[in-house]
């Protein structure tokens, strides 16, 4: 485990990890000199125009195929309205209209996909999880899009204080779709966000999912991203209040030709509170490629903070790439402890050779490394249909890249 | 009766530098059984002719044949070797993680007999089989060789061997690491898991000490990519008194 502690005076400092390939954590000494690009100067807003379209070479751009992701850059995206809702009973849904005074407070667009996504949507699905209330089932926001039209779609999840649920989000079909989600924890609320990307092949996704907790909440927030061609998630946490958790876990499994973008800013504004990242995936295949930003921002006054982020990929076949890109800048010594690590690795052919040693067909041995890579991660989930579905897409996928490693079907 | 015969078996690898001839002409013949031990001094291809039997793809059979009971093993993928009935038991078990030993163990069975194995037994031979290599239950849940000290991925891999009943069992050095205890444990699990099913074992060693719980029937004193001299036990013995000098000057004269 790393940690950093300092007792000096604050400092600040900023990782680079993208061209990172050892595996292994490792500590930060304080550094001197200015903070490139910090995450706190990050430009913000509900304004279109303060945020304009991307050329790529931006910061928040560089890995992304913008010209894939254009149509949602777009001002006039139509409003989607693909978004049903089997809530548990205890929990309420609505369709509102943008001037509802709920919307909009978790956090604020920090990207272009993210301030279209707010300008264009007319109605937004609500789903409130009372004051109190444990739900005694899970709630199921299924969405789809269509293939052709370029849609916005907005969500608001609202765990009201000392209320307890999980909520999946199930995304399936085709899609042009730019999505908000934005996620109110309030004091002392438990809940479980899992946003499932199984889409059909050629779908589009972008996705900001802003959370915010208040007073001693905790979060787990869970990514799984399998399906669509371009998918590109931008889960945001923000502290603000104290003693609240959050732990962000994400899975994807990138194929050929698939990009799937997953980044993370965690904004440890107050003290005491806990994050904790770990982000998995796998990639087969030419042209897959799998991009993790981690940024982790532990402000001046976030004493107490206790922060751990960390990513593994595991490359399958030739002609994946990985871009994995941890940043903490800490601006307080006052912290319980601040670490990371990002490692990126190939299939063990020694892994396959001991499994098959004994026996077990390169087909199994395949799936019981890649299963076992993701095994901790699935049982983080806690919601067994959610973990069930994710064996079973992990199984089919194994089963393309072993018919074009043996040329045959698995 | 089975028998594993290896003929004038040659064997490369790949190095920067090019091939480099490793085994140069391994002939041996070994029943259903018979202990045979190997013994020869650090580089003189030992684990190179355990690791070419098991397949290894690092390896290059440049020439000789391997055969169990008459049917090719070369031709043969490293998963179906296991099926036919070989068995290595490695001096660098590989780490699995997110693997537990309970679900390698079943899946490895089940891959070797062609079915699953019966639960309320195997639940129960598994245990047996741990108690008597003094190994906790809990290791079952542990992953695959994940954290596993020296002595308990040796103890793992003979685990494996009493449960897997291979018709030939190659331990590569499987002595190397253990205090005094874990080698009598260990050879205790070698010697039931022949008795029970009558393997033929090769058992590849560096020194004398584990032939004083495993006896052999036959020794090999491997040198320079071949056997240069074969007897019984007592050539063990002479091994303890003289080392290995002899051969070397031989090979260098």
């Amino acid at each position: 485990m790393t940690s950093t502690e300092t007792s000096s005076a604050p400092v600040s400092l900023s990782t680079d990890h993208s061209r990172a390939t050892a595996d292994g954590a490792h500590s930060h000494a304080p550094v001197g000199g200015a903070v490139q690009g910090s995450r706190a100067d990050r430009v913000a807003s509900f304004d279109l125009g303060v945020i304009g379209v991307p050329s790529g070479r931006e910061e928040e751009w560089r890995f992304s195929p913008v010209s894939r992701l254009a149509p949602l850059f777009a001002e006039n995206l139509a409003n989607a309205d693909g978004v049903t809702v089997e809530p548990a009973p205890e929990v309420l849904v609505e369709l509102v209209g943008r001037e509802d005074a709920r919307l909009g407070k978790a956090g604020v667009p920090g990207d272009r996909t993210a301030v279209t996504a707010w300008n264009a949507f007319t109605k937004a699905t609500v789903v409130t999880v009372p004051k109190g209330v444990q739900a005694s089932t899970v709630t199921r926001i299924n969405v789809s899009g269509v293939a052709d039209q370029a849609e916005a779609s907005h969500i608001l999840i609202k765990a009201e204080p000392l209320s307890e649920s999980v909520i999946v989000l199930d995304h399936r079909g085709d899609a042009l779709l730019n999505e908000s989600v934005e996620i109110v924890a309030e004091e002392g609320s438990h809940l479980t966000v899992v946003s499932v990307q199984d889409w059909n092949e050629g779908a589009v996704h972008a996705s900001t999912q802003r959370i915010t907790l208040d007073r001693d909440a905790t979060v787990k927030h869970v990514v799984v991203t399998f399906g669509g061609d371009v998918v590109r998630i931008t889960p945001d946490a923000e502290f603000v209040g104290e003693g609240a958790e959050v732990e962000m876990v994400g899975l994807y499994f990138a194929d050929e030709n698939q990009h799937q973008e997953h980044r993370l800013f965690v904004d440890h504004a107050v003290p005491r509170c806990k994050s904790r990242v770990t982000y998995k995936g796998a990639l087969q295949g030419e042209g897959s490629h799998a991009v993790w930003v981690g940024d982790v921002l532990i402000r001046a006054n976030a004493e107490g903070t206790d922060t751990y982020e960390l990513n593994r990929n595991l490359i399958l076949t030739d002609g994946g790439r990985a871009d994995s890109v941890p940043n903490l800048e800490i601006e307080t010594g006052l912290i319980e402890g601040a670490g990371h690590a990002s490692a990126t690795g190939r299939f063990d052919d020694e892994q396959l050779f001991y499994l098959q040693a004994r026996g077990i067909r390169e087909a199994d041995a395949r799936r019981l490394v890649v299963r076992g890579f993701f095994a901790e991660l699935i049982h983080e989930i806690g919601v067994p249909e959610v973990e069930e579905r994710l064996l079973h897409s992990i199984d089919a996928e194994l089963e393309k890249s072993m018919s074009v490693i043996t040329g045959q079907d698995a | 009766m089975s028998t594993l015969e290896i003929k004038d078996l040659h064997v490369s690898v790949e190095t920067k530098e090019g091939a480099k001839q490793i085994l140069r002409g391994v002939n041996l013949t070994i029943n259903s059984g018979e202990i045979h031990a190997i013994m020869g001094p650090n580089g003189s291809g030992k684990s190179t002719l355990a690791y070419s039997i098991a397949g290894h793809p690092k390896y290059e059979i440049t020439s000789g044949t391997v055969t169990l009971d008459g049917e090719d093993v070369l031709a043969m993928s490293v998963d179906e070797r296991a099926r036919a009935g070989m068995f290595l038991a490695m001096q660098y078990p590989v780490e699995v993680p997110g693997v537990s030993v309970s679900n390698f163990l079943r899946t490895a069975k089940t891959a070797v007999d062609g079915q699953a194995p019966a639960l309320r037994t195997w639940v129960k031979e598994v245990k047996g089989a741990m108690k008597d290599l003094r190994m906790d239950d809990s290791f079952a849940e542990r992953s695959v060789n994940e954290g596993f000290s020296g002595g308990e991925k040796k103890r793992h891999e003979i685990l494996q061997l009493e449960l897997l009943k291979p018709k030939f069992a190659i331990l590569d050095e499987t002595d190397s690491g253990l205090d005094v205890d874990a080698l009598r444990i260990v050879s205790e699990g070698v010697n039931r898991a022949k008795a029970a099913t009558n393997s033929g074992v090769l058992l590849i060693t560096h020194y004398t000490r584990i032939l004083r719980y495993i006896k052999p029937d036959f020794v090999h004193v491997f040198v320079a990519g071949r056997v240069a001299e074969e007897g019984g036990p007592e050539l063990a013995e002479r091994l303890e008194a003289e080392g290995y000098d002899r051969y070397l000057t031989d090979v260098t004269a």
